[in-house]
């Protein structure tokens, strides 16, 4: 396995994972305080709905010329994963709150004790919210799955490394039925956002003629230098917050 | 008919998020560097730079919304 299908298959697991996380507390929720037949029905029209996305993708986008789906994948990518880096770099510093599986279940479940009672037959709450959970969380896995198969020219092997990180949380979460909420998910989705940004960069220069010093070995230093660049991002933005006075602080000198 | 609108929001939201200019700087990125790397200039640096520029601004510019 060369160095970038192990970044391939290291970055779509993990992204993988994470989506899958947050996916399976959704599920808990309304399947726990509702209705499991309902809310397993609703992930299996929201594999199916996927399962059509992909079909209707993935041909298209192996069809592409290399340069052009580079470019344009490449370019998705980039700005995909410099959204995420952007979220990471600032709940890393303290400016957005931390991702929290159980305060999400906690919410999830409060929402659908609330939602009236549970309908016979299928329970129309359960099934839409598990649905939605489900196929919005799955569409970044596909989109993930997708862009890094078609650019690396190895679809399958990203689906096999986004299945397995499926089925390595859905098996979890069915022997525990609760949120997995010691998964490292920050710092998971600060490596994501690396990952992405890097990859997003290193392919979306090459489907514009870029030519990198070193070929694939440019990836090699592009990787560390984002995620150096990232955390001294967040280190400056620590420091500022802690050098900053605080309101009571300054409601007390100002009195 | 409803959630037909609300596709290209959703859309909108998925690939651009809370800030388009991250978008708008990789495009413009993009372009530049094929314009320079067919006229033969060396254009590979120009990804990483905007990368590191858009991203501080991203980020401080949210810091300086939070106050």
């Amino acid at each position: 396995m060369s160095g970038t299908q192990v970044g391939l298959v290291v970055s779509v697991f993990i992204a993988c994972t994470v989506e899958a996380v947050e996916a399976l507390t959704i599920v808990l929720a309304v399947g726990t305080t509702r209705s499991w037949r309902s809310a397993m029905s609703g992930v299996g029209a929201a594999l199916l709905a996927l399962a059509a996305v992909t079909a209707a993708l993935g041909p298209a986008l192996t069809a592409l010329p290399i340069d052009v789906l580079r470019a344009v994948i490449g370019g998705l990518l980039l700005v995909f994963g410099l959204q995420w880096l952007r979220k990471a770099i600032l709940r890393a510093g303290g400016l957005k709150p931390l991702h929290d599986e159980q305060a999400a279940y906690a919410r999830e479940s409060q929402a659908a004790q609330g939602a009236g009672a549970v309908g016979e037959g299928l329970d129309g709450y359960a099934f839409f919210v598990a649905f939605k959970g489900s196929f919005l969380e799955g569409l970044e896995v596909v989109f993930i799955a997708l862009t890094f198969g078609s650019n690396q020219h190895d679809v399958p092997l990203a689906a096999a490394a986004a299945a397995a990180a499926v089925l390595v949380v859905s098996a979890i979460g069915a022997l525990l039925r609760a949120p997995l909420a010691r998964v490292p998910e920050n710092a998971m989705k600060f490596a994501v956002g690396v990952m992405l940004t890097s990859f997003g960069t290193f392919w979306g220069g090459e489907g514009v003629h870029a030519h990198w010093p070193g070929g694939d070995a440019a990836l090699l230093a592009i990787v560390p230098a984002v995620l150096l660049f990232a955390l001294g991002l967040v280190a400056l933005l620590r420091r500022t917050a802690a050098a900053a006075p605080s309101p009571a602080s300054d409601a007390v000198a100002s009195a | 008919m409803s959630r037909l609108r609300q596709f290209p929001r959703f859309l909108w939201d998925f690939v651009i998020g809370d800030d388009w200019r991250i978008a708008f700087a990789v495009a413009v990125a993009l372009a530049l560097t094929l314009a320079l790397s067919d006229a033969g200039i060396s254009a590979w640096w120009l990804l990483p730079v905007v990368v590191a520029v858009i991203l501080s601004i991203s980020v401080w510019e949210a810091r300086r919304a939070r106050g």
